[in-house]
């Protein structure tokens, strides 16, 4: 059945600051749960200040979907309570406590598990919010069928993790997520591979999925340039998807019994002294992290990749969904005619630039927009790093002049915010492009509901 | 680099809004960033940006322009001196070609970029880039004894009603530079058209020598004069008289390449120009009904602003079609017309400019039928996805 697809259209950012394949073990002294890194989630909060939570005990739910909840990765005790303008909750702080105490869920062969005991026991214990579900990339809906269900085993972004590496040794309880969400689908699930991984057996040995391989720059790893070529979302249908890392916690959750919400992430940029993995519990804090280990300078910290990743405080948590932390500097400068020089050392997808020709260099790449906003002037550039079967900018623009019946027809279905990031990069005008995918995405739910 | 910068932070705080130059906001914004990459970092959606911006690309343009450019200014004097009969140096030469075409650069972009300072001051904009290259393209489109004031006048009318009346830079309709040329050529007909404007001087008559013409091979050929139209070479080369930056194609194809080779310029729409003018022309020779449509395919491709037009006009961004396929349909289109309104045309010579202007018009509905087109396509999957 498998089959390699070629990616053609995409853009490969090589950047400095790649992480090492050593992996440490940290000794974590703060988590947060943040709500804001689930779209579309109203919370409601069930702790206070003060309350002593095991790991998998619930933090706070969905006000629209109250079976749907969040529970603390860790044994500790609620720090602080953070809230923004208009009282939106940003931040629940955890002290960790010792010994690491976790809820038992009770162990189980998900084998032998209904459907329905399934997605209760994924409910009880926080892990359902890891399944999330295209359209508009949402936490999956515990009703719904999904026409299939989605793993990208590798990424492909700039400094992405090497999935490969992270999974290495933990085939037993990949097999068994696996084998848990087989109940969740009456059709297949789709486990997606970089052409020619080799090292680990652990994705390649994967039973019960249908293994596919890809090939070519990013965006081959996303999820939705997968769907797209497999299974293409038409008005309607979902599909439901989540990361290898992920399939791991859910795996441990059926054979520990317990909500183990730990995960290897790469701490990599070019302001990152040493840049390797570490094994950290979820929403870790970073300035522990991260603490001698960055360069003095001003710096950003991103949680996640430098193309889609969400900008963190120094004293900022890792996201729900993140396996990356990425530091790069601040671009706060001005460029002497900067857009006229040759420009040796930054990294452009035009050709009026020289990087093309140095396509294995490895770029410091800063924050500076590099040029004012503009008009979409250019026209046939979006379409070159955006392999779905959609006219970008026509799409775009059927979201900026809201007209959800045009944005259905143009297939808004197919694509996130995600799909749209290499454009967002390479655009000339510097318009902000995933905010504008998101808020179509946002129009046409509330549209739907 | 210091002290400018010192500088400019100090005027900034007078001209941004409620300080007491704030009118001149649009114009001092314009420079500090021509000067000074300015220095805003990423809010929202991806944390690096590409460092292309529309500054850089519309400057790929105009140097993919100048050596048409400095052509330009060579032949122009070369038939001035031409029509007097002296037998002058090549500086000489260069220095009146240079002097006759400074000012039309000159009037252009300050007339041009005027009325562009002033809509970004109105709205509230920054000043956009793609005059830099319309600036550029009006005196190259132009003959060299068009005076300065109809130069102005059509600048300001093209970059007005057929830029701004639209939304502005990124929303025309119409290719800005084309439509100044075709306001020329409407508005004042007596002055653009005849034989005498391609040659600077010769519309003052005086000391010219005998049996000099000064007609362009788009003239000669509409008169019927086909075995006087200069060889495959001259064509080439681009010693002959024209409008100012289309006679050499030696020096458009430096510009093409340099547009090719950097991406941005659209090789589909190149291409496709190409082989519709090519087409027509075959189809011409074929039926063969007169003088005009027997002309060698490569002497009509090298004729007039063919392949200025293909290179540097249809490819604008704005106004061609958006989409691949779209480029396709309309390069081959204007490639097409361009040819047939030259062959059939009695009133114009050239047909390269309504061509263009014409294919603008119906890019968007081009665009459409490709768009169309994926839109159907869609449904049928869902439609099939749904009844299996």
């Amino acid at each position: 059945m498998s089959k390699v697809y070629k990616i053609k259209k995409g853009l490969d950012i090589k950047l400095a600051g790649e992480a090492e394949r050593t992996l440490t073990e940290f000794s974590a002294t703060h988590v947060a749960l943040k709500p804001t890194d689930f779209i579309g989630v109203f919370p409601k909060l069930l702790v206070q200040e003060g309350d002593v939570v095991k790991a998998g005990d619930p933090v706070f739910c969905d006000k629209a979907h109250p079976e749907v909840l969040f529970t603390s990765p860790v044994h500790g005790k609620v720090a602080e309570i953070v809230r923004g303008p208009k009282r939106i909750l940003l931040e629940i702080k955890i002290e960790l406590l010792t010994p690491e105490t976790y809820t038992d869920f009770g162990k189980a062969n998900p084998s032998n598990l209904t459907r329905e005991e399934i997605i209760s026991k994924m409910l009880q214990s926080g892990v359902w919010p890891m399944i999330r579900q295209r359209p508009y990339s949402v936490i999956a809906n515990p009703a719904d069928k999904p026409k299939a269900i989605f793993i990208s085993g590798f990424d492909t972004a700039p400094l992405a993790p090497d999935y490969d590496f992270i999974v290495h040794g933990q085939g037993d309880v990949f097999q068994t997520g696996i084998d848990a969400l087989k109940k969740l689908t009456n059709d297949k699930i789709y486990l997606n591979l970089p052409d020619g991984m080799v090292n680990s057996k652990v994705l390649t040995n994967t039973r019960g999925v249908e293994i596919n391989h890809f090939s070519g720059p990013h965006p081959a790893g996303n999820v939705g340039t997968q769907i797209a070529l497999l299974c293409p979302i038409n008005k309607g249908d979902v599909i439901w998807y989540l990361r290898p890392q992920e399939v791991i916690i859910i795996g441990k959750l059926f054979a520990e019994g317990r909500y183990n919400a730990r995960r290897i992430i790469a701490v990599c940029g070019s302001e990152v002294r040493k840049p390797k993995y570490y094994k950290v519990p979820g929403g870790v804090g970073i300035k522990k992290l991260l603490a001698g280990n960055v360069n003095e300078s001003d710096v950003r910290f991103i949680s996640g990749n430098v193309l889609t990743g969400t900008r963190l405080e120094p004293d900022g948590y890792l996201g729900f969904y993140d396996s990356q932390i990425t530091v790069i500097p601040e671009g706060d400068y001005h460029e002497f005619l900067g857009w006229s020089m040759p420009r040796l050392h930054k990294h452009s997808f035009s050709r009026s630039y020289f990087s093309w020709l140095t396509p294995d260099k490895h770029y410091v790449a800063d924050t500076n927009l590099n040029g004012g906003v503009r008009a979409l002037v250019m026209t046939g550039q979006f379409e070159q790093v955006f392999p779905f079967d959609i006219y970008p900018t026509q799409l775009l623009k059927s979201i900026i002049y809201n007209d959800i019946d045009e944005m259905e027809k143009l297939g808004i279905y197919e694509v996130d915010e995600e799909d749209f990031a290499l454009c967002e990069y390479i655009d000339t005008s510097k318009t902000e492009i995933q905010s504008i995918v998101r808020q179509g995405l946002n129009s046409l739910r509330a549209e739907m509901s | 680099m210091k002290a400018l910068r010192k500088l400019l932070d100090n005027i900034k705080p007078h001209v941004q809004p409620g300080g007491k130059f704030e009118k001149f906001h649009s114009t001092f914004d314009a420079f500090e960033t021509f000067l000074f990459v300015p220095n805003t970092v990423t809010h929202k959606g991806s944390h690096i940006r590409d460092s292309i911006d529309l500054k850089r690309t519309m400057s790929v343009v105009v140097i993919a322009l100048i050596p048409a450019l400095l052509f330009g200014m060579y032949n122009v004097g070369y038939w001035h001196f031409a029509s007097l009969g002296q037998e002058v140096s090549f500086m000489q030469t260069f220095t009146f070609g240079l002097l006759k075409v400074l000012p039309l650069v000159i009037v252009s972009y300050v007339s041009g970029l005027g009325v562009e300072f002033i809509f970004a001051q109105v709205r509230g904009h920054e000043v956009n880039e793609g005059f830099l290259v319309t600036g550029m393209l009006i005196p190259l489109v132009m003959p060299v004894d068009v005076p300065l004031w109809m130069v102005a006048v059509a600048t300001i009318f093209a970059v007005t009603i057929g830029k701004e009346a639209f939304g502005g830079t990124g929303m025309n309709v119409f290719n800005p530079a084309l439509l100044a040329r075709a306001f020329v050529f409407f508005a004042y007909p007596a002055k653009i058209t005849g034989d005498y404007i391609w040659t600077a001087g010769l519309s003052g008559g005086t000391g010219i020598i005998d049996g000099f013409s000064g007609a362009t091979p788009l003239g000669l050929a509409s008169a019927g004069q086909m075995d006087k139209i200069p060889a495959i070479n001259e064509l080439l080369l681009g010693f002959i008289p024209g409008s100012i930056g289309e006679t050499s194609k030696i020096a458009i194809l430096i510009g093409a390449a340099i547009l090719l080779l950097t991406g941005v310029g659209s090789w589909r729409i190149m291409l496709s120009g190409l082989l519709g003018g090519l087409s027509m022309t075959l189809i011409f020779n074929a039926a063969g009904a007169n003088a005009y449509m027997e002309l060698s395919p490569m002497t009509q491709i090298l004729m007039g602003s063919f392949l200025f037009g293909i290179v540097f006009m249809a490819t604008d961004p704005v106004t061609a079609a958006q989409t691949s396929r779209g480029k396709w349909i309309y390069g081959f289109l204007v490639g097409m017309f361009a040819i047939m309104i030259r062959v059939f045309n009695p009133a114009y010579p050239e047909g390269t400019m309504l061509a263009i202007l014409l294919m603008n018009a119906f890019a968007p509905l081009i665009d459409h039928y490709v768009i169309e087109a994926n839109i159907s396509k869609r449904l049928k999957r869902a439609l099939k996805a749904s009844n299996s």
